[in-house]
């Protein structure tokens, strides 16, 4: 029985290039079948992040979650930075932008995008923005011990965490949103020293990643195509040994038979494209390194604003909308 | 564990020497002795220690024509401690960071003690002011010195700041040390004629001079400037005393081919008569210039006396003739002569050999100054005293005609002027001193360490220019600028020290102590005996030598032993058998580890303690384990460049390769990989790229200043970079690079920027832009004012007042845009004439400052409102703008590598690797092949696997890195061997074809941005006189169309387009024209013709018609002749 990765259509890793000649978009296949073939694996999830198997679809398809995940699905970014006093040796320009970056844990399905008025300025309102405030005076520490040297102990506030950060509801926001706050308590946003004081405000708008990457809600998503290594020869011994060293720990197995070690395909999964045998004469041609091309194993990254989940099932929702507006133009055209 | 014992205890055995392992820890421990511009620091403290105190001494006494029981002496010197006249009587001490402030001088006091005549009382004073001099930061003098790092935080003063320069008048200025011809020695070279010659040039205190000897038609002959005619050199030996001929050739030299050559010589003498000493001094002083006038005294004497005069005072002058004893310039001038007629054709010394060369720093040139300004104040005191001491009166007191401002001034102005125009000394050099770059901290290192030559930019001879072999391990190879000063302007490397004089009497006796023979007491024969070889010392012949081998050993020994100083240094020319000793000040030199019999004396044991700090440097030179050579010793000894190079010839070993390299190459990692002039480029860029140009830059008011908002130490360091701290102030981030061609907006070196990167700050800088004003206060008592900001109709501010607070100056946090006023400064309509006595009733004229900047509005960040030393209140206020960045802004790698950006991508359509990375940077592969900078490779790789590991990769020169070492971990990381991953197109979602080779790579972003370059214009400002539009971006002006763009209309044909550009567009004027008499006429009629019969109108440019008014303003007329257009 041909195994699975002999029927499936594979890129070729050769020593030099990746070899697509194989790959050729699936013919004769009905629109039911292609969707009966499509399966979704989990194999990993967690609140931060998630791995699962997308099987059975083009490259463009699982392309464009990527792209989506990482441009087009909102979240909430502070936008705009009022300044009311900033006395810290870090300039306003660069304390706004680090502001921007950091993340929110606010659910941005609850939101709309902002609204602007006619002098460019925010409209502040329950439905899209969310207020901070983040005022600070760093000190001296009055209780700290003569010798003290680390300005944590001698100074009081000398370090600025988005925990400072303190969330102004707006409206009947605290009763529908329940608490807001940063998505980490403890990033460090700046260091002040006694006398130095920083106060501002912070509206956080909805926005997607195409526009600024603080909107971004993942730190990475991405996906890899599931590797497939297929020994051509049996290979024992010695070289056996020597082809397990040339993959990542689990990919290659030993088997004794008969009192020789012979290599198996373990795990191709967990192969990472080292392509380390080509660098080894005798066993070059031994192995056949490829990739399954309509098997991508996706990872998505949350920065913790949503549930990795949630991303991944955001991009499906934004996919299809763009799939309906484009069915409707198409429709409105014939 | 001295030298002796250690000597003794080795068997003559060579045992295999175990490599010495952190020999490296020697580097640090040198620079930390010394600091990294130690030799501008040593040489101003020389000066302000040593040589002040010599000048003094040269000069000491004044007295008077007018009155012979006037004196005035001066008995002691001293340079006090910075500080600011408060008031007219009390100072206070100054920082160096106050005066940068306050725009004034960090300077100090120099004081003498003096004793002079007051009437008939001798008067002792102490502690007067002699004028003021800039203080050299982090000098013997400087409050810097010696200070912790909290100190130095007190004061507001970067740590890692190196000193060196000077604060004049609020700008850090250096002065670069000065490379020039080595003094007071023979050289033997083709002259202007093309015949062979042996030149000196003599320099003492007193003065200059360049004596030569040449071959003319074989002859000798002796030139001088103060001689108007060349004279056979036979007649000046015998001048000085040599009697016979048979002695002169004994002193010249007695082998066949000399006396062969010298024949024609002595031959000529004879022909001319010239047979007695009085004779040929006769003959000279006829043939003396005026040089009367330099020597002071001076009376009408004989002809003999004044030959005797020339030949003492101004010939080799370097040479002492104590009583009128001309013995030792006898025997120099034979020498001279010796090597002329010894000499082959084309076998000229070496003018570019650096052991021929001597550096001048900071010190020697302020001493130069320093002495002028000494001698000219003491002129004047004497002028003064000649005028003042007669009159009735008060009773004369010298200490009130001494004027202090006359030092002062005159080393302010030399120092914030660069120009050194000393008339006794005949310089006058300009340029010497350069502002301080504080663009960043490596270009502030940069400079610090940077040789200026004196040699002509525009003559193009390649010798002064090449990279001289002898320049080895003293001056980088690699840092020097392209173009017309490339090779002229060289920089230090890493472990070069230079020299100040040491003493030179005791170093004398010693000699003589050592067998040397003086020249007084020998025949002359001596010269030509074969074991006998000439001593000099500091190019002053001293005597010979039976067994130079012995006084040459000695002399090493006893300097290793500590006896000596260890700048002395000591070389044999076999050749000329002679064995020079040199301890003058200006010569290149760095420490070597001693070898002894094929064994380094620095042992594994040593460098243990000074890793636990029980030795310093110090103690390894006091020991004798390392020592100072000089470009002449270095040339004389054996130099192992590994412990694996060690042989029993061996004498020395170095103490670590990579230092032959600068501080600037010494950043690049991996430069013995990368093709040499990549290595040049680099040396240029990394002083224009941006980051931390110092800890205390916030307490700056620069007048440009760019810094990284997010810089980072780069993944792959150096060992030079770890010691002069880059790591701390860093200019540069680590980016991933994909090397791939992408889009097509990456062509000619272009880079692509992740737009992700760009919004997560990466390449972010900060720009800081000064905008000052004074207010003044005029002679006539009116002084400058600010006004608040005007207001409109609905009292508020009008739009250029915008940002003004109510005190008339910019408020902090204000966003300000082009022409906006930062200060609404107003000035009195009349500023000289009478005092005014109602200052209410004057009128002021507006005279703001206002804020320029066309393509960029910038935020007000702070305003200081002080004091400078007259009582000028100045105002300066700095702007800030943070820039992300842009199409077009410029980026480099540390290999030369230069590019702007092409296109700023989101990150989702860039490429991703299997593990998701996305690069930051994508470089165009084509860089490659034609630069050859494999250390780029090598830095991604090295940087790839430090990165995974966690760790910082070293790629210091000529260290082997193991790449393959390095390649394995990236595989036992799970990446690919070779460091090309296999990638995903961010577009298409499909594997790319080819692997890419990707991972991280230092970048710099360099100064030049778009923003900063960008212009154009439609309409605008036009120059006054001609009515064109003005030129360049500065004035808003227009862009040229140019000569041969013009012609290329011309050749197309397109006339009306000409006329367009040429005319209409620049300056069409409408000029009436008198057809009668071709002349211009005025509002329809002709002044000429009288009459409004025959006038047309035309449109000429301009410019054309101002010629015609300034042609016929010379009485020149151009008539013009119009013709119908005939179509």
């Amino acid at each position: 029985m041909a195994s699975l990765s002999d029927i499936k259509s594979k890129i070729i890793l050769s020593e030099t290039k990746v070899d697509t000649k194989n790959v050729h978009a699936e013919t004769g296949k009905t629109f039911e079948q292609y969707l009966k073939d499509i399966r979704v694996d989990i194999k990993y999830k967690t609140d931060e992040e998630i791995q699962f198997d997308l099987i059975g679809v083009d490259a463009s398809i699982a392309n464009a979650y990527r792209r989506i995940m990482l441009a087009e699905v909102p979240i909430m970014a502070i936008e705009k930075v009022y300044m009311m006093n900033n006395t810290s040796v870090m300039p306003d320009d660069v304390l706004a932008h680090r502001m921007g970056l950091i993340p929110i844990k606010a659910d941005p399905r609850l939101f709309n995008f902002p609204a602007y008025n006619e002098k460019n300025q925010l409209i502040v309102d329950s439905n899209s923005v969310l207020e901070f405030e983040l005022s600070i005076k760093c000190s001296h520490n009055k209780a700290a011990s003569v010798g003290a040297t680390l300005p944590e102990e001698k100074y009081k506030n000398s370090n600025v965490y988005t925990r400072h950060m303190k969330w102004v509801p707006i409206g009947d926001q605290a009763q529908l949103l329940g608490e807001v706050k940063t998505c980490q308590d403890d990033i460090l946003i700046m260091k002040l020293r006694p006398g130095q004081e920083i106060k501002m405000k912070l509206h956080c708008v909805k926005g997607v990643g195409k526009d600024h990457a603080k909107f971004s809600p993942v730190a990475t998503a991405t996906y890899r195509l599931l590797p497939s290594i297929k020994l051509l020869e049996p290979i024992t011994g010695e070289l056996a040994r020597k082809l397990q060293s040339c993959f990542a720990e689990g990919v290659i197995g030993l088997k004794t038979v008969n009192n020789i070690d012979v290599a198996f395909v373990l795990d191709a999964r967990k192969d990472t494209a080292t392509r380390e045998v080509c660098r080894h004469k005798e066993l070059k041609d031994l192995v056949e390194l490829s990739r399954i091309s309509d098997h991508f194993i996706f990872t998505v990254e949350s920065i913790g604003v949503l549930p990795a989940i949630d991303i991944v099932k955001e991009s499906i929702k934004i996919l299809m909308e763009k799939c309906d507006y484009f069915i409707g133009e198409i429709a409105k055209q014939t | 564990m001295d030298f002796q014992s250690k000597f003794q205890n080795s068997d003559g055995q060579i045992e295999p020497v175990k490599p010495l392992h952190d020999k490296g820890l020697l580097l640090p421990a040198f620079l930390q002795l010394k600091g990294l511009v130690r030799q501008h620091i040593d040489n101003y403290d020389y000066f302000v220690d040593v040589g002040i105190k010599k000048i003094l001494q040269t000069n000491n006494k004044i007295l008077s024509n007018a009155d012979t029981g006037f004196y005035l002496k001066y008995l002691d010197i001293r340079v006090g401690t910075p500080d600011i006249e408060e008031t007219y009587s009390s100072t206070r001490d100054s920082t160096p960071q106050e005066c940068r402030l306050r725009d004034l001088t960090y300077s100090a006091p120099i004081t003498v003690d003096l004793q002079y005549t007051r009437g008939k009382q001798v008067v002792i004073r102490k502690d007067h002011p002699l004028g003021r001099i800039p203080i050299m930061l982090k000098s013997s003098k400087c409050v810097l010195r010696d200070k912790t790092h909290e100190e130095l935080a007190k004061v507001k003063e970067c740590m890692y700041d190196p000193g060196g320069y000077f604060v004049v008048k609020g700008v850090e200025k250096v002065i670069l040390i000065q490379e020039q011809i080595s003094m007071n020695r023979m050289i033997v070279d083709e002259n202007r004629k093309g015949s062979m010659e042996c030149a000196v040039t003599s320099s003492t205190h007193e003065r200059k001079s360049r004596t030569s000897v040449w071959l003319h038609y074989r002859k000798v002959y002796l030139k001088h400037n103060s001689l108007t005619e060349d004279i056979p050199v036979v007649i000046i030996l015998k001048g000085m005393g040599l009697s016979s001929d048979q002695e002169i050739i004994q002193m010249v030299g007695s082998s066949e081919e000399i006396i062969a050559n010298m024949l024609p010589s002595i031959q000529e003498a004879q022909e001319k008569q010239m047979f007695t000493r009085d004779q040929c001094l006769e003959y000279l002083g006829q043939r003396s210039k005026l040089y009367k006038i330099y020597l002071t005294g001076w009376t009408a004497r004989s002809r003999v006396d004044e030959g005797k005069e020339l030949l003492r005072e101004m010939i080799l002058t370097h040479i002492p003739a104590a009583n009128l004893n001309f013995k030792r310039k006898a025997v120099y001038l034979a020498m001279m002569v010796r090597r002329l007629l010894s000499a082959k054709k084309d076998q000229y010394d070496d003018k570019d050999y650096y052991g021929n060369k001597r550096v001048e720093l900071a010190g020697d040139l302020l001493g130069l100054l320093f002495e002028d300004l000494f001698k000219t104040f003491n002129y004047d005191v004497k002028k003064s005293v000649d005028r003042e001491i007669g009159k009735k009166g008060e009773q004369f007191d010298v200490l009130s005609i001494m004027n202090p401002s006359i030092i002062t001034n005159g080393t302010i102005y030399a120092i914030s002027t660069g120009n050194w125009n000393l008339k006794r000394f005949r310089m006058n050099r300009s340029g010497v001193t350069q502002v301080l770059s504080r663009l960043s901290y490596i270009s502030a290192l940069g400079i610090m360490t940077r040789i200026n030559s004196l040699f002509e930019k525009t003559r193009k001879v390649s010798g002064p220019r090449a990279l001289h072999p002898s320049q080895w391990g003293m001056l980088c190879p690699s840092d020097t600028p392209e173009g017309e000063s490339c090779g002229l302007i060289k920089n230090l490397a890493l472990m070069t020290h230079i020299t100040t004089s040491c003493e030179e009497s005791s170093l004398e006796a010693f000699l003589y102590n050592m067998g040397v023979e003086d020249v007084l007491h020998l025949s002359g024969a001596e010269f030509s005996y074969p074991f006998v070889y000439t001593v000099f010392l500091n190019g002053q012949l001293l005597g010979v030598t039976r067994d130079y081998r012995r006084l040459v050993r000695v002399l090493r020994l006893t300097r290793r032993s500590g006896f000596l100083e260890h700048f002395i240094n000591v070389f044999v020319i076999e050749k000329q058998k002679s064995v020079f000793i040199s301890s003058d000040g200006g010569r290149l030199c760095r420490p070597y580890i001693v070898v002894e019999k094929g064994c380094p004396l620095v042992t594994n044991e040593h460098l243990i303690s000074l890793r636990e700090e029980k030795m310093s440097f110090q103690d390894f030179v006091q020991l004798g384990l390392i020592e100072y050579l000089d470009v002449n010793e270095e040339d004389d000894s054996t130099i192992a460049l590994t412990v694996d190079k060690l042989t029993t010839l061996t004498t020395h070993m170095e103490i670590e390769p990579f230092t032959i390299l600068g501080i600037c190459a010494g950043l690049i990692p991996f430069p013995h990989h990368n093709q040499s002039p990549r290595n040049t480029y680099q040396c240029a860029m990394g002083k224009q790229s941006m980051g931390v140009i110092a800890y205390n830059y916030l307490n700056r008011i620069d007048t440009l200043m760019y810094t990284l908002v997010y810089p980072q130490a780069p993944l792959v360091k150096t060992h030079t970079l770890d010691i002069i701290n880059f790591d701390k102030l860093p200019a540069g981030q680590n980016a991933t690079v994909a090397v791939m061609s992408y889009s097509g907006y990456d062509i000619e070196d272009a880079v692509i920027l992740n737009q992700a990167s760009v919004d997560r700050g990466f390449a972010r800088c900060t720009v800081y832009k000064k905008f000052q004003t004074a207010i003044k206060r005029y002679p006539n008592r009116t002084l400058d004012i600010i006004n608040g900001p005007h207001l409109n109709e609905f009292d508020k501010p009008i739009y250029l007042h915008q940002i003004l607070d109510v005190d008339g100056i910019a408020m902090p946090g204000e966003k300000i845009s082009n022409r906006q006023v930062l200060v609404n400064k107003l000035i009195p309509e009349q500023i000289t004439g009478p005092p005014v006595g109602n200052l209410t009733s004057i009128s002021h004229k507006e005279s703001p400052l206002s804020y320029k900047g066309q393509t960029e509005d910038m935020y007000v960040d702070k305003v200081l409102i002080t004091s400078s030393n007259e009582d000028a209140m100045i105002i300066k206020t700095l702007l800030r703008k943070t820039r992300i960045p842009e199409v077009g802004d410029k980026f480099s790698s540390r290999h030369g590598q230069k590019g702007v950006c092409g296109l700023i991508v989101n990150q989702e359509n860039l490429p991703f690797s299997e593990s998701g990375i996305c690069p930051d940077i994508v470089m165009n592969p084509h860089g490659f092949p034609s630069r050859m900078t494999v250390g780029k490779l090598l830095e991604l790789l090295c940087g790839k696997a430090g990165v995974l590991r966690g760790e910082f990769a070293y790629g210091t020169a000529f260290i082997d890195c193991k790449i393959n070492k390095v390649c394995s971990q990236l595989v036992e990381h799970g990446f690919n061997y070779h460091g090309k991953d296999m990638v995903t197109s961010g577009t298409t979602g499909e594997p790319l074809e080819a692997y890419i080779f990707m991972g991280p790579v230092y970048y710099q972003k360099l100064k030049h941005m778009v923003i900063d370059k960008m212009h154009a214009r439609s309409r605008g400002p036009r120059s006054l006189m001609t009515r064109q539009p003005t030129e360049g971006r500065s004035r808003e002006g227009g862009l040229r169309l140019g000569e041969m763009e013009r012609d290329c209309l011309i050749g197309y044909g397109a006339s009306m387009l000409v006329i367009e550009r040429l005319m209409i567009s620049s300056d069409s004027y409408r000029v009436e024209v008198c057809n009668t008499c071709g002349l211009f006429a005025y509002s329809n009629w002709c002044h000429f013709c009288q009459s409004s019969s025959t006038i047309s109108s035309v449109n000429i440019p301009y410019a054309c018609k101002l010629l015609f008014q300034e042609l016929i303003s010379m009485n020149i007329v151009p008539r013009l002749k119009l013709v119908k257009d005939t179509q």
